[in-house]
């Protein structure tokens, strides 16, 4: 077996120069051994330059070449890791499409570095709608496309003034880097999305290994401390969703400050028991190395079968009849 | 004065604070807010009092000795305590104080109109206060910090484009008490966790007195009505005497005016903060 120290490291970026995200790695990733069935992967604790995409773009290809070298099959990048967040007016001025130079810039890094990307945007489609998007990009492609669907518009937050919801929560092929031996499948939920409990189970149910959530999310009620803030919220979901679904949760999110409000980081690997594998303790941008095991799966698996007892039947049939319920009136 | 001088407790309930973490945090919204624009340093106007204490302790912490100026502003009839408390806290933190004393130009001014009352008199102080604070600001390549709490803002206690004026405010969104809890984890002197909350504009002020009410009091039900968005009705069923509420929900809505940019009248289709909306951080 693998030794647990073997298998997780965090490589702290340069501290952020004046408003300028950092993503390159200080120093030199160090390799984690991957045995037969695992493959590395990469989370990007980054602070993207607010409305900045040449600049953002610029430190996600120093971070992919890193993350690259070190072996990893997969980097994620937070939520609109190209844009920043509060955005406002900005949206349609920074909005990018799926053939733009931009997105050819990561596909080309993908190809040639060997791995997989998530990066987050805001994607402008042929109608002229933008969304808050993430794109899963492999071996020059873009694989998967996940547009978020819930769109928070409450508190602090303001999407759905500017951003127009997805309606899909869709599982893919997840070729990692085409480092892995097995095939893995894979979702992505943006943030909000995680914070309703019927968008991992759609993906549970198309046969996930991996939910990837990236994530820009804000810290607040946080005077009683960390544990009592946001970051209590993501720590029950991401560990609850992995335990009850059995898959893997990498959450990405970013660091940093935009008109005040500070991003509190905190991204982490769930494994599918629901048990915190690897995580950055704090808000500091750094890059998170761990070594994903296909074999982890698989004992969550025997251990509790919950995905093969799971009652679809029981789930459709109560679903239609509250949807002709709703019909009725 | 005729409060009783005594430490503010804050640790006994929904007020509390996990010091360490927001000293951190803050330390961060700082050095970011500060460099993001371009500026290294910053500048405070200390008064002496706990706020701008806490602020001028929690700047030196986030960016050095180096890189803060205090500015200790006073006016012939301060307190010379206030002095006393000011420079305790330059010493504390290892920074030294500039004093720019403002007797003569709100002297200066006032002698052309002698029937001013004592209210336009501290507004004309804070607002002196604030034009020497820009006029180093631009000198020193200094970015000026806020020290207005959340009470006083959430009451309008303070005077619009004299105290309430800065480009960064670490601590408006900690109540008085909150801010005598990060004041004592940080270690302030003890004469600035202990007096009386004063403005100090004129002989023998007091906040308390002035506002009728103890912060104790009002930072609760501020707590109450603001963050748990609980009705004035439920906030009286907890046992806070009506009257209080009702004055303090007056004072809340009286005072909106000061939280806000001026009022633009609408003529265009894209109005500046109505239909033209950017972020403060934008492109930085």
């Amino acid at each position: 077996m693998v030794l647990e120290r073997s298998r997780t490291s965090v490589i702290p970026t340069v501290a952020g120069a004046p408003g300028g995200p950092v993503g390159a790695p200080s120093t030199v990733p160090e390799l984690i051994a991957n045995p037969a069935g695992s493959v590395t992967i990469a989370l990007a604790q980054f602070y993207p330059r607010l409305g900045d995409v040449a600049a953002n773009l610029a430190a996600h290809l120093t971070t992919i070449e890193g993350a690259a070298a070190a072996r990893a099959g997969l980097v994620v990048f937070p939520e609109l890791s190209l844009t920043g967040y509060f955005l406002k007016d900005q949206v349609p001025e920074v909005a990018l499409t799926i053939d733009s130079s931009e997105v050819g810039a990561l596909r080309d890094a993908s190809r040639e570095g060997g791995i997989d990307i998530v990066a987050g945007l805001i994607l402008e489609s042929d109608e002229h709608r933008f969304h808050n998007a993430a794109l899963y990009i492999s071996g020059g492609d873009v694989v998967h496309v996940h547009r978020k669907v819930y769109l928070p518009t409450y508190g602090l937050f303001d999407e759905q003034r500017y951003v127009a919801a997805g309606d899909r929560f869709r599982a893919f092929d997840a070729p990692l880097g085409a480092r892995a031996d097995h095939r893995w499948r894979a979702g992505i939920l943006i943030c909000e999305d995680l914070w309703h409990p019927s968008a991992p189970a759609l993906l549970a149910r198309q046969g996930v290994d991996l939910i990837i959530c990236p994530s820009a999310s804000p810290g607040r009620g946080q005077l009683q401390g960390e544990a009592v803030g946001t970051a209590s919220s993501y720590d029950v979901m991401t560990r609850t969703y992995a335990q009850l679904f059995t898959t893997y949760v990498l959450y990405c999110n970013r660091s940093g400050f935009e008109d005040g409000v500070g991003f509190w980081g905190g991204s982490r690997v769930v494994d599918p028991v629901g048990a915190v594998v690897a995580e950055v303790r704090g808000a500091q941008e750094s890059v998170l190395l761990h070594s994903l095991e296909r074999s982890a799966i698989r004992r969550a698996r025997v251990a509790y079968p919950l995905l093969r007892d799971e009652r679809n039947d029981v789930n459709d049939a109560e679903t239609d009849r509250l949807r002709r319920r709703h019909a009725r009136g | 004065m005729s409060t009783t001088p005594r430490p503010i407790d804050s640790d006994a309930d929904t007020l509390a604070v996990d010091a360490p973490f927001v000293i951190e945090l803050l330390r961060g919204f700082i050095a970011d807010g500060v460099r993001k624009v371009g500026f290294e340093r910053v500048i405070v106007g200390l008064s002496g009092g706990v706020d701008s204490s806490l602020v001028t302790a929690l700047a030196v912490s986030s960016l050095g000795t180096d890189n803060v100026i205090a500015v200790f502003m006073p006016y012939r009839s301060s307190d010379p305590q206030s002095q006393i408390d000011a420079l305790a806290v330059c010493e504390s933190v290892g920074i030294s104080a500039e004093i720019v004393d403002i007797t003569p130009q709100v002297d200066t001014y006032f002698d052309r109109f002698p029937d001013a009352d004592r209210t336009r008199r501290g507004n004309k102080m804070a607002r002196e206060r604030m034009s020497i604070l820009y006029d180093h600001s631009m000198a020193e390549r200094a970015l000026v910090l806020g020290t207005s709490n959340k009470t006083e803002l959430l009451l309008g206690y303070g005077t619009l484009f004299g105290d309430m004026a800065s480009a960064l405010n670490p601590i408006g969104d900690l109540y008085k008490t909150q801010v005598y809890a990060l004041a004592r984890a940080l270690r302030l002197p003890q004469s600035v966790l202990t007096k009386a909350p004063s403005a100090d504009l004129w002989v023998g002020q007091s906040d308390e007195d002035e506002l009728g009410m103890r912060y104790a009091v009002v930072d609760q039900v501020l707590h109450l009505l603001v963050d748990e968005r609980r009705s004035r009705a439920e906030v009286i069923g907890l046992g806070f005497d009506a009257a209080e509420v009702d004055g303090i929900v007056a004072r809340v809505r009286g005072s909106q005016y000061k939280r806000r940019p001026p009022v633009i009248a609408k003529l265009s289709n894209r109005t500046i903060d109505r239909e033209f909306r950017y972020p403060r951080d934008w492109g930085r």
